[in-house]
């Protein structure tokens, strides 16, 4: 019974690993070849390193593209790093004062 | 903690450490670099200086009542430029002023303001951060 129960646990296991792997390979062998242009290569890139300095007057393409055409975006970056400082604060302070038992500024 | 040859190069070093920072920042919209990785740099030479004296010397160097004014004075203008930008009457956090011409310093609008802002505030967390861990493992 034990065994039975074991050989169609394999039988079940081989059969999904197998469904996944073919899945996997058909993926990979849909990837574009190494050099060509892929999918990520459209039209925004051609827009983005044309007309970025007439847009924004920054030289570097990155800075205009994080400062200016989504500045909203690291102003919610920064609020993460706000969020992540006072957290580690908190912890760290609290355990240093009621380690000892005395308050030291 | 003490060593004379550590702390006769540390005082040396340090200061070229933090003017290859405030490039980093001041030229993040022409070179490669910004507010993130040149507040890092400026960061690694507090952190120099704290590891090569003492975590009490650096205190002095950087104040916590300074380091916590850094940190918030770096989101405040952050969000303080967006609300300028739509007291100017465009939308938030849109560039506004004059642009300039691409290649100088003084170009690009509210880019470079943002860049010193994010340098800020990368600068106090990391040195915030370093300085109370540090804290942390002499009282032990």
């Amino acid at each position: 019974m034990r065994l039975l129960v074991k050989s169609v646990r394999s039988v079940l296991a081989t059969a999904i690993l197998v469904c996944i792997a073919v899945l996997m390979f058909s993926m990979v062998a849909e990837m574009p070849t190494f050099g060509e242009p892929g999918p990520a290569y459209n039209e925004l890139t051609q827009y983005l390193l044309e007309n970025t300095v007439t847009d924004t007057g920054a030289q570097n393409v990155i800075s205009a593209i994080i400062l200016d055409y989504r500045a909203y975006d690291t102003l919610g970056e920064a609020s993460v790093l706000f969020a992540g400082i006072a957290a580690v604060l908190t912890v760290l302070l609290a355990h240093r004062s009621a380690g000892r038992g005395q308050k030291n500024g | 903690m003490g060593d004379l040859v550590l702390q006769t190069v540390a005082k040396l070093i340090v200061p070229f450490i933090q003017l290859y920072g405030m490039y980093i920042v001041f030229y993040g919209h022409i070179s490669p670099g910004g507010g993130f990785a040149g507040g890092a740099i400026i960061a690694s030479s507090f952190i120099l200086y704290a590891l090569a004296y003492d975590v009490d010397a650096g205190f002095k160097r950087l104040p916590r009542l300074v380091a916590k004014w850094l940190e918030s004075l770096g989101g405040l203008i952050f969000i303080i430029v967006g609300v300028l930008g739509l007291a100017a009457g465009v939308n938030f956090l849109t560039n506004f002023l004059d642009k300039g011409t691409a290649g100088s310093l003084v170009s690009g609008g509210i880019i470079p303001l943002l860049t010193i802002a994010i340098g800020l505030k990368v600068c106090s967390t990391i040195v915030t951060l370093f300085y109370h861990l540090l804290e942390e493992g002499k009282h032990d």
